[in-house]
C-alpha cells in the first residue's frame, strides 16, 4: 500500500533522513519510533508529499510524485502532531474539512459530503458536538475530532503523527483501540508514529524504528522492541518482558543512566 | 448535556449555536443574516442621505430614492435644487463610502484569511505605505498631472504588497505567513521614511498629501465609476475564495494535506485582497481600521467560516463607512473632519476591546 525506497530528506545543511525504505501492506499498522529527533514526523510527512525529499514513495501501485495533490489526500489521510485547530471553528465544519479533496475548487460541499461527515461523526460519538467551537474541546475530544477529519477523507491510509500526544492513559487507549477498530472494519491501513514504545508494541502489526534518520531496525514487535536495540538507540536502560498477550512491554530501569 | 442549549436558540444566530438535525450543514452567510446587514446598510445609507445642512424629510428621501430607481417614477415633493443637492452631492457620496468601506472590510477580512492572523489589515503588507508613498510623489513632483493620484496611489499599492510578497518569499522559506507579515512591516517602515522624506521636499504642499492621506469620499460620480470595477471584480473573487479560506486555516501543511494547492489559494486572495485595497486607496486615500473592525465585529456577531465573514463585512463595511462619513460631516458642520480621522477615533477603542474579548475568550 505504502513504500518508500532509499527516501533521503535533507533540511537547511542537515541530512534528516537517509535512505530509508519501508514497506506497508494493506491493512497493517506500522508503528514508527525512535528516539526525539529521529526523523519520525519528516518521515511521515515526506510520505504524504510535505517535504522536499529524494527516493520514491509509491502510494497504492503509484508513484506519489506523480499524484495530483487532490488525488493523494483520497488515498492518504494525515493528521500531523499538533493540529490546527481554528478556535472558531465548529467541529462540523472541521470534520467537513475531509471532504476538501473531493469539492471542486470554487463548489461547495454536496449533500453527499455532508452526509458522510454526519455519519463520521456519529460513528465517533461526536453528534452532540456537532455544533460546538473546536476551542471548546478537551484533549481527548480534539483528537477524535482529528480523526473524524481523517476519516471523512475516505482515504485508504490514516497516516497518524503522534495520536497519542498530550492524551492521558486512558484517552491514548480510547484513541488506538478507536483506530484499531476503525481499521479492522473499514481495512484501512495505518501508520502511525508512536513515542510510547510499550503502545507501539501493542497495537502496531509492524516497528520500524529510526535512529538519527536511518531505518535501524523493522519487523515485528517482539523483533525490534530488544533490550539492546532500545539501549542502544534511545540511550535507555530498559527491560523488556512479554506482556499478557504475548507483546513487549517496556519497562524503564530506576537508575540505569 | 451537551446539546442541552435550548432548541430556541435563534438559527444560524452564531456559528455554534445551531443544534438538531438541521446542524449537519456547513457554516454559510444564512439570508437572514444577509437580510438584516442589508437593512443595516440600506437605514446606514438612508441617514447618510439624510445628514446634513438642508431640511428633508426622511420619508421624502424614501420616496426619491426610489424615483431614482429605473421604471419608477415617484413624486418625492422636493424642489429640484434639493433634488440636484442629493443627486449630485449627497447620493454619490453616500455609495462612494459604502464602497469603498466594503472593500476595505471585504479586503481586511481576505489578508486575515491569507495570514491566519486576525489583526492583519489592508495597511499590513505595505499597500497604505505604497499608495502613500506614490500619491506624494505625484502631488510634490508632478503636480498638474490631472487624475494622477488615484493612479499613483493604485500602482504603489499594488508594488508595496508585491515588494512585501517578494521580500517574504526570498527572506524566509517560502510560504511562510510569519515571514510576510515582518516583510510587510519593513516595507512599510521604508516606504513611509522615503514618503516622509519626499514629503519635506516642498513643505507648501503638506496640506495637500495630509488631506488625501486622511481620506475623502467627496469626489462625487466620478469617483464612484473609477473605484466600482475593481470593487466588483475583487469583491466576486475573494467571497468565491470564502470555502478555500476555510481549508486554509488549518495551516499549509495540513491544507496540502487535504489536496489543497495552498500557494496558489494565497497568492490568489492576496492578488484579489491587494486590488481591492488598492481600488479603495486610489479612491479615497487611506481609511483606516475598517479592515480589523469589521471583520471582527462579523466574527463575533455571526460567525467565523470565510463563507460568513466574507460577504457580510462586504456588507458591515460598508455601511459602517457610510455612517462614519455622516459623523465627518456633521460633527463639526459646517467644517468637515477627514473621515480616516474618524474611523481611528472609533477604530482605536473597539480594538482595545476586541482584544480584550478575545483574551478572556482564551482563558
Amino acid at each position: 500500500m505504502i513504500e518508500t525506497t532509499s527516501l533521503s530528506v535533507r533540511l537547511g545543511e542537515r541530512e534528516v533522513l537517509t535512505e530509508v525504505g519501508l514497506r506497508v501492506r494493506r491493512g497493517e499498522w506500522l508503528a514508527v519510533i525512535g528516539p526525539n529527533g529521529a526523523g519520525k514526523s519528516t518521515l511521515v510527512k515526506a510520505v504524504m508529499g510535505l517535504v522536499a525529499h529524494r527516493g520514491e514513495v509509491t502510494l497504492d501501485g503509484r508513484p506519489a510524485a506523480a499524484l495530483r495533490p487532490r488525488d493523494r489526500a483520497r488515498l492518504v489521510a494525515y493528521a500531523p502532531q499538533s493540529p490546527a485547530l481554528p478556535p472558531d471553528m465548529t467541529v462540523f465544519d472541521y470534520a467537513l474539512l475531509g471532504r476538501t479533496p473531493y469539492v471542486s475548487h470554487f463548489g461547495r460541499e454536496s449533500r453527499h459530503d455532508r452526509d458522510i461527515t454526519a455519519s463520521v461523526l456519529d460513528r465517533l460519538d461526536l453528534t452532540g458536538f456537532a455544533a460546538r467551537r473546536v476551542g471548546e474541546l478537551s484533549g481527548g475530544e480534539r483528537q477524535r475530532v482529528v480523526l473524524a477529519r481523517a476519516l471523512a477523507q475516505q482515504a485508504l491510509v490514516l497516516l497518524l503523527d503522534e495520536p497519542t500526544t498530550a492524551l492521558d492513559l486512558g484517552h491514548q487507549q480510547q484513541v488506538l483501540d478507536l483506530v484499531d477498530r476503525l481499521r479492522l472494519a473499514d481495512g484501512l491501513t495505518v501508520v502511525t508514529t508512536l513515542h510510547d514504545l510499550t503502545l507501539a508494541g501493542l497495537y502496531a502489526d509492524t516497528l520500524l524504528l529510526l535512529a538519527r534518520g536511518r531505518a535501524v531496525a523493522a519487523g515485528k514487535p517482539a523483533h525490534v522492541l530488544t533490550e539492546e536495540l532500545v539501549g542502544t538507540h534511545f540511550d535507555a536502560h530498559v527491560k523488556i518482558e512479554p506482556g499478557p498477550d504475548g507483546r513487549p512491554v517496556v519497562h524503564l530501569v530506576r537508575g540505569g543512566t | 448535556m451537551l446539546s442541552s442549549r435550548s432548541p430556541l436558540a435563534r438559527p444560524g444566530s452564531r456559528a455554534g449555536a445551531e443544534h438538531g438535525p438541521l446542524q449537519a450543514r456547513p457554516s454559510r452567510a444564512r439570508p437572514l443574516q444577509v437580510a438584516v446587514a442589508l437593512v443595516v446598510l440600506a437605514g446606514a445609507m438612508l441617514a447618510g442621505l439624510l445628514g446634513g445642512a438642508a431640511d428633508i424629510s426622511p420619508w421624502q428621501v424614501v420616496l426619491q430614492a426610489l424615483d431614482w430607481l429605473p421604471f419608477v417614477t415617484v413624486d418625492s415633493g422636493l424642489t429640484p435644487v434639493e433634488q440636484g443637492l442629493l443627486y449630485e452631492l449627497r447620493l454619490p457620496r453616500v455609495l462612494v463610502a459604502a464602497v469603498v468601506g466594503g472593500l476595505l472590510a471585504i479586503a481586511g477580512a481576505g489578508y486575515q484569511g491569507v495570514f491566519r492572523n486576525p489583526l492583519a489589515d489592508p495597511y499590513l503588507l505595505g499597500a497604505a505605505a505604497g499608495a502613500g508613498l506614490a500619491a506624494t510623489v505625484v502631488i510634490v513632483l508632478l503636480p498638474g498631472l490631472p487624475g494622477g493620484v488615484p493612479v499613483a496611489a493604485f500602482a504603489g499599492a499594488v508594488g508595496g504588497v508585491f515588494l512585501a510578497y517578494l521580500l517574504g518569499n526570498t527572506a524566509g522559506r517560502a510560504g511562510g505567513t510569519a515571514t510576510l507579515v515582518l516583510a510587510g512591516v519593513a516595507v512599510t517602515s521604508f516606504l513611509t521614511a522615503i514618503q516622509t522624506f519626499v514629503q519635506q521636499l516642498k513643505v507648501e504642499e503638506l496640506q495637500r498629501i495630509y488631506s488625501w492621506i486622511l481620506g475623502d469620499v467627496g469626489g462625487g460620480w466620478d469617483q464612484l465609476w473609477t473605484v466600482l470595477p475593481y470593487a466588483a471584480v475583487s469583491s466576486v473573487l475573494l467571497i468565491l475564495h470564502g470555502r478555500l479560506l476555510d481549508v486554509l486555516s488549518v495551516g499549509d501543511e495540513e491544507a496540502t494535506g487535504l489536496g489543497l494547492r495552498a500557494g496558489a489559494v494565497r497568492l490568489a486572495v492576496l492578488l484579489a485582497a491587494s486590488l481591492a485595497t488598492a481600488a479603495a486607496v486610489a479612491a479615497s486615500g487611506l481609511i483606516g481600521f475598517v479592515g480589523i473592525v469589521i471583520p471582527h465585529a462579523v466574527r463575533r456577531l455571526a460567525g467565523g467560516s470565510y463563507r460568513i465573514v466574507l460577504p457580510l463585512s462586504l456588507i458591515g463595511g460598508a455601511a459602517f463607512l457610510v455612517l462614519a462619513d455622516l459623523l465627518a460631516r456633521t460633527v463639526m458642520a459646517p467644517a468637515e473632519l477627514p473621515i480616516g480621522v474618524v474611523t481611528m477615533f472609533v477604530g482605536a477603542p473597539f480594538f482595545v476591546a476586541v482584544l480584550r474579548m478575545t483574551r478572556q475568550a482564551a482563558t
